[in-house]
């Protein structure tokens, strides 16, 4: 057979059913092999748009996320998204299309070195050199992006290549031999015994819970933890809904927006139980301040994580799912008395008390832009799967959407992608054909890649876009308002497009609200149909996301969030 | 401290680049790096020589891991291992110095192995400390070129590098 028809043939044996992407010259002879293969091809209107739907899909359904583009432009479109699945460590597969073998290296039409322009984004690539190797490279490719820490894997595939006739031999093809590659997957049980007993004789514990528990599917395990330890619990922006968010033990995200009882609670903690995190500065500002009487307890499957930042007293390597399924046994084994750390739960809880999160409806008759994502959360009862875009939408929607459970909350977290939440809104409503998906969007962000609503359309996929439509790039504008004298360095829109007419044109039911008693009705209507929506929310030009642990400091440097 | 680490890799083509590609990324900086295939065609063994100093190396050896073309990461012991790299120095020397320089490189046991009436060229294996020491040596007479392999080691008795 076709090689290109041996490409496919091995994603339908890696259990693909849908690939996001866009054709070029270089990818025709895929293309062709597609048109009568059993694979649903969706068809975005730019490649950014194809990889962050393969990412949202993925992060929706656990699987591995595919998006195909051809060489030079197409390929070189799909650097954020590389980048961004990267940072998040979310198993993608790009493949694209390179010239022909005998013109690589001869500056030839639409020819890019992908394989070097990806390299620092990438877990691994392949350039593919001979069309008999490629279904091995494709299942390869698959093995690397899902196993291990999770991560993109690109394959470029010379269009000559794609031609050439090649057996597919699943049984050689699928023989995996990487012996540079062997993630560790079982903790040692010497140092889980440790994290046992570290997390029964802490007196001030805590849980820092992050994407790892997401992508392991460890978060039953995590519930249980709690639960049996009576530990509280922080998630990171990545690990939202690896843990209930209206959990009496839930403290939310903590970090640069999270909430104040669970900065406090780090910052106070005698022990952090660290799974699936890595430490990252949005998280710790301040790494000389950050939690100055805690010992860590660091669960990651990625031995470079661990030390990376902070200093660790048992680190454990390994899956999330296992290393937890191993500790609740050891745990078990221990005399934890229930009120070893009541003094401790106390305070917590008189943190949640004193220092909630501030929701504000309206200000001066303008609505607040928490106000409609805590509307959201109560009309969706925490049941949707919410993309968001990035900047303070993104932050709203952390601090309250409470999600139910993983893989719910979908966000751009280490790249920080403005347009991001759209597509991969896109492909987490493939990926979840009846649920409710919804994209907390800016109209920043919602800008970026406007263009796929006409995918969603087209495809009948009812995304509801809510904007928290302030006129500026909000959070940008809110650092120049904090810390740069309120001097609105081209933050603020001089121009906006219509966004109900823009929805109209492509099909899509457009609405717009304007005061606080509409919030809830339109949300309500517009959640009912099957169509793709936009709604745009007139919100407060200068509301700022609170609380807000400045960029490098400390939790006492916390600001505002007070009733 | 200098560390010595011998990486095994696979020896496919751009195992190098990511090799220094991550080191560029990463922000850690290489002293010197010397690359060669194995005893066995399907591996190179790199020697890459780093200041522990201004990275740490735990880092640096937990990153090169996760690349997947690499096998092995030994951070050599200079105790028990040889190090050696061989390095070519072209010396103004004309008639009048000429002999010093030879005799000088032959204390060493370095080799002339060009000569020209303006200058020769010495040949010295060694280790750093070797190669230093000459270097000062023949500096006064004028060093015109230099140019060094990096360091390759490999580990003292039956022991694997």
């Amino acid at each position: 057979m076709k090689a290109a028809r041996a490409l496919l043939e091995a994603l339908k044996r890696e259990g693909v059913d849908v690939v996001f992407g866009y054709p070029g010259g270089s990818v025709i002879p895929l293309y062709d092999a597609m048109y009568d293969f059993d694979i649903r091809h969706i068809l975005t209107r730019h490649e950014q748009g194809a990889i962050h739907a393969a990412d949202g899909y993925a992060r929706a359904s656990g699987k591995v996320g595919v998006c195909i583009a051809t060489s030079g432009p197409g390929a070189t479109n799909l650097i954020t998204g590389i980048a961004n699945a990267y940072l998040d460590s979310v198993p993608l597969v790009a493949i694209t299309g390179q010239v022909r073998s005998a013109m690589i290296g001869t500056d030839a039409f639409q020819e890019a070195d992908v394989t070097g322009i990806t390299l620092p984004v990438v877990k691994h690539s392949y350039l593919v050199h001979t069309a008999e190797e490629i279904p091995q490279v494709i299942h390869e490719a698959f093995y690397i992006a899902r196993t291990g820490r999770p991560g993109p894997v690109v394959v470029d595939v010379p269009v000559d290549l794609q031609l050439a006739e090649i057996e597919y031999d699943a049984e050689r093809a699928t023989v995996i031999d990487l012996p540079g590659y062997r993630p560790t997957l079982k903790g040692h049980p010497k140092q889980v015994r440790a994290a046992a007993k570290a997390l029964a004789e802490a007196e001030r514990p805590l849980i820092y819970a992050g994407g790892g528990v997401v992508s392991a599917g460890a978060h039953q395990e995590l519930f249980e933890l709690a639960e049996y330890t009576h530990v509280p619990v922080t998630t990171t922006l990545t690990g939202i809904g690896c843990f209930p968010g209206t959990h009496h033990l839930s403290l939310g995200m903590l970090g640069m927006h999270g909430t104040k009882y669970a900065n406090y609670a780090i910052n106070n903690c005698d022990l952090i139980f660290a799974v699936g995190v890595r430490f990252d500065d949005r998280v710790t500002g301040n790494l000389e301040t950050f939690a100055p009487s805690a010992k860590v307890v660091h669960v990651d499957i990625d031995p470079a994580e661990i030390s990376k930042n902070v200093a660790v007293a048992v680190p454990i390597v390994g899956d999330a799912k296992r290393v937890l399924t191993d500790l609740l046994v050891q745990i078990k084994k221990l005399d934890l008395s229930p009120d070893r750390h009541l003094s401790w739960m106390r305070q917590v809880e008189d943190w949640k008390e004193s220092h909630p999160l501030r929701i504000r409806t309206d200000e001066g008759g303008e609505i607040m832009p928490e106000f409609v994502v805590r509307t959201i959360w109560e009309v969706t009862d925490g049941k949707a799967v919410v993309c968001t875009e990035v900047g303070q939408n993104q932050m709203w929607a952390a601090q309250l959407y409470h999600a139910r459970g993983p893989r719910q909350f979908i966000s751009s977290g280490g790249l920080g992608t403005m347009g991001f939440g759209f597509p991969a809104a896109i492909g987490a409503q493939v990926a979840r054909p009846d649920a409710l998906v919804i994209d907390v969007a800016g109209d920043g962000s919602i800008q970026m890649n406007i263009q796929e609503l006409s995918t969603a359309v087209g495809n009948r996929l009812p995304v509801k876009i809510c904007i928290l439509n302030n006129g500026c790039l909000g959070m940008v504008r809110q650092w120049q308002d904090l810390f740069w004298n309120k001097r609105y360095s081209s933050t603020i829109f001089e121009h906006q497009p219509d966004f109900v007419k823009l929805a109209e044109a492509y099909g899509a039911d457009g609405y717009r609200v304007e005061k606080c008693e509409d919030v809830e009705p339109v949300l309500r209507e517009a959640f009912a149909t099957p169509n793709t929506a936009i709604i745009d929310f007139r919100v407060k030009c200068e509301a700022n996301v609170f609380p807000m642990v400045p960029a490098g400091g400390s939790v006492d440097d916390m600001l505002g969030g007070e009733e | 401290m200098k560390h010595t680490l011998s990486v095994l890799v696979e020896n496919k083509p751009g195992v190098l680049t990511r090799i220094a590609g991550l080191f560029a990324r990463r922000n850690f900086n290489i002293d010197s790096l010397a690359v060669g295939e194995t005893e066995d065609p399907r591996y190179s063994r790199m020697t890459i020589t780093v200041d522990g100093q201004a990275q740490p190396i735990e880092q640096v050896t937990k990153q090169l891991h996760k690349l997947v073309n690499v096998l092995k990461i030994n951070d050599l012991d200079p105790a028990t291992t040889l190090q050696r790299e061989l390095v070519l120095m072209k010396v103004a020397a004309d008639s009048s110095s000429r002999a010093e320089v030879m005799q000088l490189a032959g204390i060493f046991r370095a080799k002339v192995i060009d000569v020209s009436p303006q200058s020769v060229v010495v040949e010295v294996t060694g280790d750093t400390g070797k190669v230093e020491a000459l270097t000062r040596v023949l500096q006064p007479f004028g060093i015109i070129e230099l140019v060094r392999t990096g360091k390759i080691a490999i580990s003292r008795g039956k022991q694997p590098t």
